[in-house]
């Protein structure tokens, strides 16, 4: 007879514990009808606003030819940003050792799905031959950093995938005897999903030593995958873009975007699902700590990306950083820059507000300051070009994103959190079965909490 | 036979030799009449033989594009029309041997906009759809201002081309840069990294979509235009196919624009049609590209508007209204 994991009656116990928390929430209820029929019926009306631009083209949305990217863009950058800390969660704290980053780990990686799925999906919005996009791999040429951007996308997407899925499989082979009331396919999707794992420690021992391996693997996808995104305008000659700090600048800020996302997703399930005991106050503590170490190194780099230019003020920075200090754009700027990071780094700083509550609402403010960052980012740049902008209709020198525009962004939004109410529902969101072993220096004593 | 009649006569009275030297002379002009019309009818008579030959049972002779004579049916004769697929390899290539490169005097510039227009008519553009435009430039507070026309500046180290990720923007061996807009995906990278604001992207459906849309796409004209796709100028690629100058060179009335053949080292003056050494031009006129900092290397040189041929004068502000999309 193999070894097997949980074969004592302790540890079957304490399984059987977290397994009855965690599976409470996985059902089909009314909550949950109700809340995906309301993204979706939002996301049908959304995309008829996506049919409106397929139809009469890109000239729907505020983009001209100055100021050519947008909102679409700028979304997809965030979009990339956000989907990075699956990496930051899993791999870097979770290879270091930290034992803590468990119950979190599979929350950063459906966010990581969730987000680096749909960036994929914005970008095609934002094309204006939608109906070319095989060309990208039939004619692609490897000199583009676009075809660099779907070549490691597209991996940080499986990887991020197999991350989920693999720890997961024990899960499902747990949970699956405990389905009942659960509609069948649910049930019978555990049952071909679990692949018959029968707890052995060999099995555990390849899977151990697959998620290690992924684990390494994804660091450098990650890098790459927002490297390559702050390349996207790095590579051009335009003031603003032309940066040689713009990928650890982008990937600082993703680090900030990504952790804010899943403190938000954390409070969600710690008060809906009601897993105070496994997302506890200690675990918004830590997580605070992280949001504001990777905050204080996002500020690092915005100081290099801002000072060193605005020292100098060659005529193409002066002008652009005008328009950011005291411009067009300087509210907007100053709110993301003050509200979304160094308030926010200030306020983290005190214990009290690295509770679950504060961090919350310091979260939802910094999460929608990096969405708007994205925006600075991209579209100032392009208001003044190096030649000045001349007999063409008013409007087209001003960027305003038109309502379809929004509309189609906001399809991106409902589909990200589509994807992640389907699988935090229907799939367990803290693993059981590495709850169950505990830390293996201080074991976690789950029940005295 | 005449020789023998002629000698015979000569012994006759003078009054008959009168009548007789008439007569004579009626004879002569018939043969000779009788001549012309037999050698005539024998050429008129072999022509057709030789016509005849020619259209052997309703065939014609033609010489082919490599250079050979050979003979089809004359009901299929056709009048030809490059297809797509050679409109296309055709284009992507170039012309052989040729290395366009444009001189724009900004002396003789004084905002006649015609380069504009002519550029617009030809390649089927609204009014505020720029593949070339007259700007109105001032350095700085103490220099003066000028009108500089601006199109593509056909790079010879292209940013646009570099980011494209399909293929769609391309260098030829002729050294212009060409936008395929039946391979663009509407990225609108190229947009993004060109530093000169040199490209234009179809917001919307093209303005002459209805009446070009049974024309075969031509890359060299880029027309017709397609929505979603990116344009821009294209040196008038078709024109010097043809052997004639862009444009924009011959519509100017002020002489700015010189355009020829680096590898002559040659530009003709559109307006003046002189032909003149492209390399004294940019010695003697202190020849510039714009932003060479940035290492592109344009193929067009600006003479500094030096010694100006009229004074500045801004003229009406022009205010072109979108039209509803």
């Amino acid at each position: 007879m193999e070894e097997t994991r949980f074969n004592n009656p302790e540890a079957q116990r304490k399984i059987d514990s977290i397994a009855a928390d965690v599976l409470r929430n996985v059902r089909i209820n009314k909550g949950f009808i109700l809340w995906m029929g309301f993204l979706l019926t939002l996301l049908v009306l959304c995309l008829l606003a996506y049919t409106i631009q397929l139809k009469k083209g890109l000239g729907v949305t505020g983009l001209r030819d100055y100021t050519s990217w947008g909102m679409y863009i700028a979304n997809f950058v965030f979009f990339v940003a956000t989907s990075l800390v699956g990496m930051l969660i899993s791999s870097v704290l979770g290879l270091i050792g930290y034992q803590w980053v468990k119950p979190i780990s599979r929350i950063a990686e459906i966010i990581a799905i969730a987000f680096a799925a749909v960036a994929g999906l914005v970008i095609i919005s934002d094309m204006g031959r939608p109906d070319r996009l095989p060309y990208v791999f039939l004619y692609g040429r490897v000199q583009s950093p676009i075809l660099w951007d779907v070549t490691v996308v597209t991996t940080y997407f499986v990887l991020s995938l197999l991350l989920w899925f693999f720890p997961l499989i024990p899960d499902l082979a747990i949970s699956k005897s405990r389905m009942q009331g659960r509609p069948a396919f649910l049930v019978k999707a555990y049952e071909i999903l679990s692949f018959r794992w029968e707890h052995h420690e060999a099995q555990y021992k390849i899977m151990e030593q697959a998620v290690r391996i992924l684990l390494i693997l994804i660091i450098p996808t990650a890098f790459a995958i927002h490297t390559v995104t702050s390349w996207l305008f790095a590579v051009t000659p335009r003031t603003g873009w032309d940066s040689t700090i713009f990928g650890p600048y982008f990937i600082s800020g993703a680090f900030v975007s990504g952790t804010a996302a899943v403190i938000i997703a954390m409070y969600f399930f710690r008060v809906n699902y009601r897993l105070e005991k496994y997302l506890t106050e200690d675990h918004f503590e830590k997580i605070g700590r992280v949001l504001v170490l990777v905050s204080i190194v996002y500020l690092y780099f915005n100081l290099n990306e801002f000072l060193v230019p605005g020292y100098k003020l060659k005529t193409g920075d002066a002008i652009h950083l005008r328009e950011l200090f005291s411009g067009h754009y300087a509210p907007l700027f100053w709110c993301i820059q003050i509200l979304g990071l160094i308030l926010p780094i200030i306020l983290m700083l005190f214990r009290r507000m690295r509770r679950p509550l504060p961090m919350l609402i310091i979260s939802l403010i910094v999460l929608c300051a990096s969405w708007l960052k994205r925006l600075i980012i991209v579209i100032p740049p392009q208001a003044h070009p190096n030649l000045p902008i001349q007999d063409v209709p008013p409007e087209w020198i001003v960027y305003k994103p038109t309502i379809i525009e929004s509309a189609v962004t906001l399809a991106s939004i409902l589909l990200v959190l589509i994807i992640i109410t389907v699988l935090s529902k229907l799939f367990p969101v803290i693993p059981i079965w590495e709850m169950a072993e505990g830390d293996k220096n201080k074991p976690l004593n789950i029940e005295n909490q | 036979m005449s020789k023998e009649k002629k000698e015979k006569d000569d012994e006759k009275p003078d009054l008959d030799k009168v009548i007789e030297t008439s007569r004579r002379d009626f004879i002569r002009k018939v043969t000779i009449a009788g001549a012309v019309t037999v050698t005539g009818a024998a050429a008129v008579y072999s022509g057709h033989r030789f016509e005849k030959g020619k259209h052997r049972e309703g065939m014609v002779r033609v010489l082919t594009e490599d250079n050979r004579l050979v003979e089809i049916p004359i009901e299929q004769m056709k009048d030809f029309k490059p297809d797509l697929k050679m409109l296309q390899s055709r284009g992507r290539e170039g012309i052989s041997g040729k290395k366009w490169v444009m001189v724009i005097d900004l002396s003789r510039c004084r905002n006649a906009r015609k380069c504009v227009e002519a550029c617009q008519h030809a390649h089927h553009l609204r009014p505020y759809e720029y593949h070339i435009n007259t700007l109105v430039m001032q350095e700085s507070v103490n220099t003066p201002a000028y009108f500089m026309p601006k199109q593509c500046q056909h790079c010879d180290n292209p940013p646009c081309v570099s980011v494209c990720p399909v293929d769609a923007t391309f260098k030829r061996q002729d050294g212009i840069v060409l936008i395929d807009n039946e391979r663009c995906i509407g990225c609108r990278f190229c947009i993004a990294a060109c530093p000169y604001s040199a490209r234009i992207f179809h917001w919307q459906e093209p303005s002459m979509a209805e009446a070009d849309k049974d024309l075969e796409y031509d890359v060299e004209l880029n027309v017709p235009h397609k929505k979603g796709t990116v344009t821009k100028c294209l040196f008038s690629a078709d024109r010097l196919r043809e052997g004639i100058l862009p444009y924009c060179v011959t519509a100017c009335p002020n002489g700015v624009y010189y355009f020829g053949d680096e590898n002559e080292d040659a530009v003709t003056n559109g307006t003046t049609k002189e032909t003149v050494r492209l390399s004294e031009l940019l010695e003697k006129n202190g020849a510039y590209r714009l932003m060479p900092e940035l290492g592109t290397k344009p193929r067009i040189y600006y003479l500094p508007a030096k010694n100006r041929l009229f004074d500045f004068e801004m003229g009406e502000s022009r205010e072109y209204k979108e039209e509803t999309i």
